[in-house]
């Protein structure tokens, strides 16, 4: 199987869509002569043209807008978020207009589109360009968010979402994209809304996401070498959340910890927890332990921009937690 | 006053408005008897701006307005018993009673809503023509939008990015000179509004909006070029609201002299003293109009009255749509009537032709 990043595999799935379906088409700042902010559409503006490649103006609810529009009556578009920073201003659009609208009009109106981009720690690029958007989607019913952390799921979820007759916000994450990772060739549909074990264990489950995932995994290796078996479930979708596989891998190791790159306040791990203590409540020998963004703003600074996400320590210390465990 | 128009179109435009100024005229009366509640916007005032608009459009051409939508779903042909059973939050509603006054949408006539957010349709006329571009169809949206609209960021994001494509789209400003409560030249440096189509490099008009032969003529002439490729236009509709924003607005601060005389400008009566004066109706006729559409709407409550509320059921149902799902359409559900609903080419049969940026391709037009 051939190995390619991240930014590959969204670019093969947005190629390999708007090629079997002429109703698919791509919006977003510097998506076309400048081949993408991050070359996520590297040469599709030769390949499709400029109507199925568009560049727009810097109006993020603008174009959102329009995109929602167009899919009104038919189109398929997919809105590219240079990051998802810059979706704030388009917010109305999504989540009063996109996740609304079959709901006001009965029925009658359905709104597929995409709206993709990078979140999270973009790197030294202190607060305005370093937030997780998460739990504040997910809040939403009306709309579907999927955080696919490799390049197959990246791709094979791209796809999927494309297809999808529902607004799907899609999460990328900028230092995902030149990660890599094997992806088949071709037909690839990974379904939204289901979570999968990266990593099968049987002492405890680490809950995750997104890129989150590898720092995830760099730890369940390091646990590996001191005895403990630590099972990895990447949940891929966020809305709608895989409750049957999170329900089964607590009842498996009847440990959890989550770890997510967002806030702690009011986000994504907490409705998980709360989904655990009511569902698997009987089979759990510790409480579950979340690990997440320290609860400020990012700093520019490297030390503090290190500090800020999750780090090894803080995920062995959570591990260690719910082990009762005193070593490192 | 003067026009070349059928007689048979006359009279539909003033059929079509006294509707729509009987249809609010009861719904106000049923919001104080507590069977509409929430926000309730009557149009009543502005009839000549959605009747000669609607005339001067194509039915299969695509509209869309904010939340004073009562008077363009009607003017659209939409059921008057569904639309007021909408307004009372039963089953028998467009929406099923899910989105009340605010959220009109019928598909079927291709009236796309009915949206309460200040402004937040203008985006979405511009992407629902930029699909008529993409599909090379020969169709044009029409977008309306209150005065208070044009200060909003959508307002401007989506004329420069329309203007710049040549969308096939009139935006078409209803200037009640009042957002809410502020007179728009309280908070607008410039409040001729068609004036800021030149900013975006666009044709821009004013009409008197209390004058639906002038409505019509306007939008005739906007429509035109807009369907010949030439780019949006922006039209200013001067027209008025004779009720408060909604019906939780006393309307404080305006004068009643300027109530008074701008009710001397009423468009229904102007039209009726035309048609007279043209000997293109009688008062018998007209006063045969009145009566019927004085039963229709007493109908439509009736029928509002009987339909029950939505079941509860309908909770878990329109919020995401399941693969293989159908889309709903109100009148065959309701009325068990066949109904013509819009249908898009598949992604194999449609060939985009469209170059933004041309890039010497020829296209030809289709449909």
């Amino acid at each position: 199987m051939p190995e390619i990043m991240y930014r590959e595999a969204l670019n093969q799935a947005l190629a390999e869509e708007m090629e079997r379906d002429a109703n698919v088409f791509l919006i977003g700042e510097e998506v076309g002569k400048y081949q993408g902010a991050f070359k996520v559409s590297q040469g599709l503006l030769q390949r499709f043209g400029s109507a199925r490649v568009v560049d727009a103006p810097i109006s993020e609810l603008g174009f959102t807008g329009l995109g929602i529009g167009a899919a009104m009556v038919g189109l398929r578009p997919v809105v590219e978020m240079m990051t998802f920073n810059f979706a704030i201003l388009a917010m109305d659009q999504i989540l009063n207009g996109a996740a609304k609208m079959r709901h006001m009009s009965g029925g009658q109106l359905r709104v597929p589109i995409v709206i993709r981009g990078p979140e999270g720690t973009g790197g030294r690029l202190s607060s305005q360009h370093s937030q997780v958007f998460d739990s504040i989607y997910s809040h939403f019913p009306g709309i579907k968010v999927v955080a696919p952390a490799t390049p197959k799921d990246a791709k094979g979820l791209l796809k999927s979402a494309i297809r999808d007759d529902n607004p799907v916000i899609f999460f990328e994450a900028e230092r995902l994209y030149a990660v890599k990772g094997e992806v088949p060739e071709g037909e690839l549909l990974i379904p939204i809304g289901k979570a999968e074990v990266k990593r099968e264990g049987k002492d405890v489950s680490l809950i995750t996401w997104s890129r989150m995932y590898y720092y995830v995994e760099q730890a369940a290796a390091q646990l590996e070498q001191t005895g403990v078996s630590a099972e990895i479930l990447d949940l891929r979708s966020l809305r709608p959340l895989d409750e049957e596989a999170i329900v089964a891998t607590a009842k498996k190791t009847n440990r959890v910890v989550i770890i997510e790159e967002g806030w702690p306040h009011a986000g994504m791990g907490a409705q998980i927890a709360y989904l655990l203590q009511q569902k698997a409540f009987d089979y759990l020998d510790a409480p579950v332990v979340r690990v997440t963004g320290l609860d400020v703003n990012m700093s520019y600074a490297a030390n503090l921009e290190n500090l800020i996400q999750p780090t090894q320590t803080r995920i062995l210390d959570a591990v260690n937690q719910v082990l009762y465990r005193q070593e490192k | 006053m003067a026009s070349a128009l059928k007689k048979e179109t006359l009279l539909d435009m003033y059929r079509s408005m006294l509707l729509i100024r009987r249809f609010e005229e009861r719904s106000g009366q049923q919001y104080g008897l507590g069977k509409i509640a929430g926000f309730c916007h009557l149009y009543i005032g502005q009839e000549a701006v959605a009747v000669g608009t609607t005339q001067a459009v194509r039915p299969t051409d695509y509209i869309i307005t904010a939340y004073r939508d009562h008077g363009q779903a009607l003017a659209r042909g939409a059921d008057p018993g569904m639309v007021m059973a909408e307004l009372f939050g039963r089953s028998a509603g467009y929406s099923k009673g899910k989105g009340g006054s605010m959220h009109l949408f019928d598909i079927e006539h291709h009236f796309y809503g009915g949206h309460a957010i200040v402004g937040g349709q203008i985006p979405l006329a511009t992407g629902m023509a930029f699909a008529s571009r993409y599909r090379n169809e020969d169709r044009i949206t029409v977008c309306f939008f209150g005065d208070a609209a044009a200060n909003q960021g959508s307002f401007h994001e989506s004329l420069n990015m329309a203007s710049k494509w040549k969308l096939p789209v009139v935006y078409l400003c209803e200037n009640n000179r009042y957002g809410m409560g502020t007179d728009i030249s309280r908070v607008s440096a410039e409040a001729d509004i068609y004036k800021r189509a030149s900013a975006y490099a666009m044709r821009g008009e004013q009409v008197d909006g209390m004058d639906v032969l002038k409505v019509y003529e306007a939008v005739k002439d906007c429509a035109e070029d807009v369907r010949a490729g030439r780019g949006p236009v922006l039209l200013e509709a001067r027209t008025y609201r004779y009720r408060g924003h909604s019906m939780a607005d006393p309307a404080t601060y305006r004068d009643k002299s300027e109530v008074e005389s701008e009710r001397k400008n009423d468009p229904i009566p102007k039209l009726r003293d035309y048609l007279v004066r043209a000997k293109s109706a009688t008062d018998k006729d007209l006063e045969a109009i009145d009566a019927e559409v004085k039963k229709v709407v007493d109908e439509s409550i009736k029928f509002a009255d009987q339909s029950p509320e939505p079941s509860e059921a309908e909770l878990w149902t329109d919020t995401i749509v399941e693969p293989g799902e159908p889309d709903v359409r109100p009148r065959e559900r309701v009325l068990d009537v066949k109904v013509q609903w819009p249908s898009y080419p598949s992604g194999k049969e449609l060939k985009v032709t469209w170059e933004i940026e041309p890039s010497g391709k020829t296209e030809k037009k289709v449909g």
